[in-house]
């Protein structure tokens, strides 16, 4: 081992750091080596001087008894929190959330405190619905039983083309076709009859492709049943039963 | 209840080392007042984060965080780290004026080691004051100091060497004197 790697190793030495091969290494090197074996010396004077407990500063009487009232002191404020700092932070987080649940339940609320799409055009389905039936001659504007009638009819007069079938077998016979007005645009309106009842199925291109299920509601007495698919909003509105009125809405969706 | 339990067992586990906390802070510091202050916010600063101490070793532990509050306060008062402490220069005049000849030999003598230390940068007097006055292993003190192994003894090595030729310096003064 050279001079230069043993000044290195000798304070591991002196530490009692080194491994058992390197500090046999070191103490073959200082029995050859005077300067080495000296220096070794030295450094054993210096440690002695410093083990001195006069060197030691030792904590006052009073700040230990200083940092113990201060620590019962800050263990009672963290059972009684300070309102400062994350205190408030939470508070606030905790008003943020309850607003969001206030929003989110707002939205979920029905119709009397905040309409949402679907019961604003309820109202207007039921509107036209009434309407259609108020004046002799509006029900229709094309009175046809024939499906391949009612159909071209709305060419040109809205810019798709509704699906249109005649259920007369079932007992849904096709009266006619209209053009209606909801959701800010015109629709088709075709008119079915069971018995004295009148049906008016609204159809307008719908904005996403996605098929949703049916849903029925009732409005002013009258029953209502919605859904989408093919890329078409169906809103049926009559004064007819809701079990038929659903058996009628089964017809057309599986007919489309 | 929980508070309470979380007291007892840090000032199981951590209180009884006040003494190593205090005796890096002076020698860090160089400072009495300081220290106090130092180890004071330590002492607060470790029960705060009391919870997330799962060690066994609670003096490696205050260490740590006494070290690191020493850094921080330095910075805040920078002048603290600069200034040479009065009540040094006051202990040498009062230990002059004692006259029996051996004890003053002996002061004289932890005098010059203290100040020698004193006048060590810092980076090299904190290894020193881990090992020779705290007994600490390297693991220990590299552990604390955040530095590799290698580090913690080529410090030490060249802190002793410095030291060592500040006491020889001194001690040729001491006799021209």
């Amino acid at each position: 081992m050279s001079c230069q790697k043993t000044q290195e190793l000798i304070h591991g030495y002196l530490d009692g750091e080194l491994d058992l091969v390197r500090s046999l290494e070191v103490e073959q090197h200082m029995q050859e080596c005077e300067i080495c074996a000296g220096n070794y010396r030295s450094q054993t004077t210096l440690r002695s001087s410093l083990k001195n407990d006069s060197l030691y500063y030792a904590a006052p009487e009073q700040l230990k008894k200083r940092i113990q009232s201060s620590l019962r002191k800050e263990a009672r404020s963290e059972v009684a929190p300070r309102w400062s700092g994350w205190r408030w932070l939470t508070v606030g987080a905790s008003l943020a959330f309850m607003l969001s649940i206030g929003v989110f339940v707002w939205r979920l609320m029905p119709g009397s405190i905040r309409p949402s799409r679907d019961e604003l055009l309820a109202r207007d389905v039921v509107s036209e619905h009434v309407r259609s039936l108020q004046m002799p001659g509006h029900l229709t504007d094309v009175l046809s039983s024939d499906q391949h009638t009612v159909k071209p009819w709305f060419d040109g007069k809205v810019d798709f083309a509704p699906p249109v079938k005649d259920f007369a077998s079932q007992d849904f016979r096709l009266y006619g076709g209209r053009l209606g007005y909801l959701n800010n645009r015109p629709v088709a309106a075709l008119i079915y009859q069971r018995r004295l009842h009148y049906i008016n199925l609204f159809i307008w291109p719908a904005e996403q492709a996605s098929s949703t299920d049916q849903v029925a509601i009732q409005r002013q007495g009258y029953n209502l049943i919605h859904w989408s698919g093919s890329g078409m909003n169906f809103w049926a509105i009559s004064d007819l039963n809701g079990v038929e009125l659903s058996e009628f809405a089964h017809l057309v969706q599986q007919g489309q | 209840m929980q508070e309470q339990n979380k007291l007892a067992s840090f000032e199981e586990a951590v209180l009884p080392h006040l003494n190593a906390a205090y005796n890096l802070a002076r020698w860090i510091t160089r400072n009495d007042t300081d220290a106090d202050d130092v180890v004071q916010e330590a002492c607060l600063r470790a029960f705060k984060f009391f919870g997330g101490f799962h060690g066994v070793d609670g003096r490696s532990w205050l260490l740590t965080i006494v070290r690191n509050t020493c850094y921080t306060w330095m910075q805040r008062n920078r002048s603290a780290q600069l200034s040479v402490s009065p009540d040094h220069e006051q202990r040498e005049i009062e230990s002059t004026d004692l006259n029996p000849e051996g004890l003053l030999l002996q002061k004289v003598d932890t005098l010059m080691v203290r100040r020698a230390i004193e006048e060590l940068p810092v980076e090299f007097r904190e290894v020193l004051v881990l090992r020779e006055l705290e007994d600490m292993s390297y693991r220990e003190i590299a552990g604390i100091t955040d530095l590799p192994l290698g580090t913690v003894m080529s410090r030490l090595a060249r802190g002793r060497k410095r030291l060592q030729l500040a006491l020889t310096n001194q001690m040729q003064g001491e006799v021209i004197r």
